[in-house]
């Protein structure tokens, strides 16, 4: 079945697609959330809204998503399981559809332990994996998760991530497949830094002609300093971040590390789009959304196709 | 069996406040096990209210007695004479012992606190001297067949049946550096096992109302019914 999806259309044409993110605002601020998006529009292809990231409360992404729908984005509404039961799950799905949002993103989400409301009781009702099923279904079989049919079907084109830098690495393509058979159409990748053992995991994702069944967006954050570079090493679990681009960070000059992150950035881009069943980068410029058009520029990636 | 932490001692002084007569009231089932409401755990919190209640210069009498299991009324009825007789009793046992030792209480004549002495936290096991771990969370269903013996459910934070997910390091869980990732260990033990395709399978989603969710459970068995 189809969706409305300009991201599927686009990754179907064989376009290499850029998608960007953006974080909603700590509050009903949406002045601040469309400034953020102002920046992307023209220089993605989609932009994802996260879902109260590191658990910390935010305006929710279905209401974010609304809101860029409104300015003419075309968001990837992302959805994790820590907070709500497969009812919510449906019943936001529908709200989503409703409002035109046509993508989304489904994840396990970060345990609340990180966020500002460590006290939180935690659903995980159902997991990831079990909601890119649930969200296939109701496209393509027009039923709920207990088998009642659908009034209005929700046109999604779906989404989940991978991080190949997880462990276990030997299972990691696995578990894509996994994804995979559960009727997920895209996946977006972990923050890349160690390009070496992505080539590895795509080497292994080509070979069991997994790329030909997903489009896999290579994901990628410029640093913005030395500080961001050693916190992203030593704090965020499941980011690999070699010495060397640490080194090159604290080898370029002070005032210009920030441009030296980006044109790491850059080059990552390039080195991407070289890798056999690589169909598009997933921009992450966390708090950085007004360097994206010249990243993307740099990159050789402007325009954006219609 | 059961494990639970014995509560700090002014929380539950502040529970007995304005009871001269307190019972502080032992299980030697699981809670004497795990080293947390057996006879010694029991004498040793009877000294300390003891203590403290000197200390204030106030009268109390603070009484011992621990019993087979408080969770089953036969046990708790045989000391009747001794619960009927004070004014507040600290049970160490898990919550359902305290729960039934205070349904026992509210059928006699006069009021008797029953307040927990212990802080119950999960069904586990002994991994080694002093170190008790988390293994099951009575959900009802049992999956242990699919996962080589590692329950999911109790041990991997987020619960995934699909598991693992992005966050898992070095064997460890994205929450805390010492918890080990309960899918890595599945992973490990399904490899030795020859039993792969068990984690490359989609799980479907649970049904949960066998858990906790399903509201309160009751187990009967007909025959041993009088
Ligand atoms: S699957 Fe359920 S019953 Fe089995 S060990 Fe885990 S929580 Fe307990
Ligand atoms: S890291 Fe492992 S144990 Fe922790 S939530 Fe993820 S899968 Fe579960």
């Amino acid at each position: 079945m189809s969706t409305d999806s300009r991201l599927k259309r686009l990754l179907e044409a064989g376009e290499f697609v850029v998608t960007g993110e953006c974080g909603p605002p700590k509050g009903a601020n949406v002045e601040k959330l469309e400034k953020k998006a102002q920046c992307l529009i023209g220089y993605v292809d989609a932009v994802n809204v996260t879902d109260n990231q590191t658990a910390i409360v935010r305006m929710s992404s279905i209401g974010a998503a609304a809101l860029l729908v409104r300015m003419g984005l075309e968001p990837v509404m992302q959805m994790v399981c820590r907070d709500r039961n497969r009812i919510a799950m449906q019943s936001d799905i529908f709200g989503a559809s409703a409002l035109g949002i046509c993508n989304m993103l489904c994840l396990s989400g970060d345990h609340q332990k990180f966020g500002n409301h460590a006290a939180a009781k935690n659903v995980y009702d159902v997991d990831s994996i079990q909601l890119i099923d649930i969200v296939r279904r109701m496209r393509d079989e027009g039923k709920v998760e207990c088998g009642d049919e659908i009034d209005g079907v929700p046109r999604m084109f779906i989404g989940a991530a991978a991080n190949p830098f997880a462990d276990p690495f030997a299972f990691r393509v696995a578990r894509l497949g996994k994804k995979i058979n559960a009727g997920v159409d895209f996946v977006q990748t972990q923050c890349i830094y160690n390009m070496d053992k992505f080539k590895a995991w795509m080497r292994q994702v080509v070979d069991r002609g997994l790329d030909q069944k997903v489009h896999i967006l290579a994901g990628v954050t410029p640093l913005k300093s030395l500080g961001m570079a050693r916190y992203m090493a030593k704090n965020v679990s499941g980011i690999e971040l070699p010495d060397a681009l640490i080194k090159r960070m604290k080898d370029a000059p002070k005032e210009s590390r920030a441009r030296e992150g980006i044109q790491i950035c850059i080059e990552q881009i390039q080195q991407l789009r070289s890798i056999p069943g690589v169909h598009g980068i997933h921009l992450m410029a966390i708090e950085w959304e007004h360097k994206v058009p010249e990243i993307i520029k740099d990159a050789g990636l402007y325009p954006r196709p219609a | 069996m059961i494990v639970g932490d014995l509560k700090p001692i002014e929380e539950i002084e502040a529970s007995i406040r304005d009871c001269p007569r307190v019972l502080v009231l032992g299980c030697r089932g699981c809670v004497t096990v795990c080293n947390t409401g057996g006879e010694k755990e029991v004498s040793v919190l009877a000294s300390q209210l003891r203590i403290a209640s000197q200390a204030r210069r106030e009268q109390r009498e603070v009484r011992e007695e621990t019993i087979e299991r408080q969770c089953d009324f036969e046990y708790i009825e045989a000391l009747l004479p001794q619960i009927s007789d004070v004014d507040a009793v600290v049970s160490l046992a898990c919550g359902a012992g305290v729960q039934h030792v205070a349904e026992v209480a509210a059928g006699l004549q006069r009021p008797i606190q029953v307040v927990p002495g212990v802080n119950t936290t999960f069904l586990g096991a002994a991994l080694e001297q002093g170190v008790w771990g988390e293994r099951c969370q009575g959900c009802g269903n049992c999956v242990l067949e699919i996962t080589g013996g590692i329950c999911p459910i109790a041990r991997c934070s987020k619960s995934l049946l699909n598991g693992p997910c992005g966050g898992s390091s070095e064997g460890k869980c994205e929450i805390d550096p010492e918890v080990d990732c309960a899918w890595q260990l599945i992973y490990d033990r399904l490899s030795v096992l020859g039993k792969l395709e068990n984690m490359t399978r989609v799980l479907p989603t649970r049904d949960w109302s066998t858990s906790r969710d399903g509201g309160p459970r009751t187990r009967v068995i007909e025959e041993l019914r009088k």
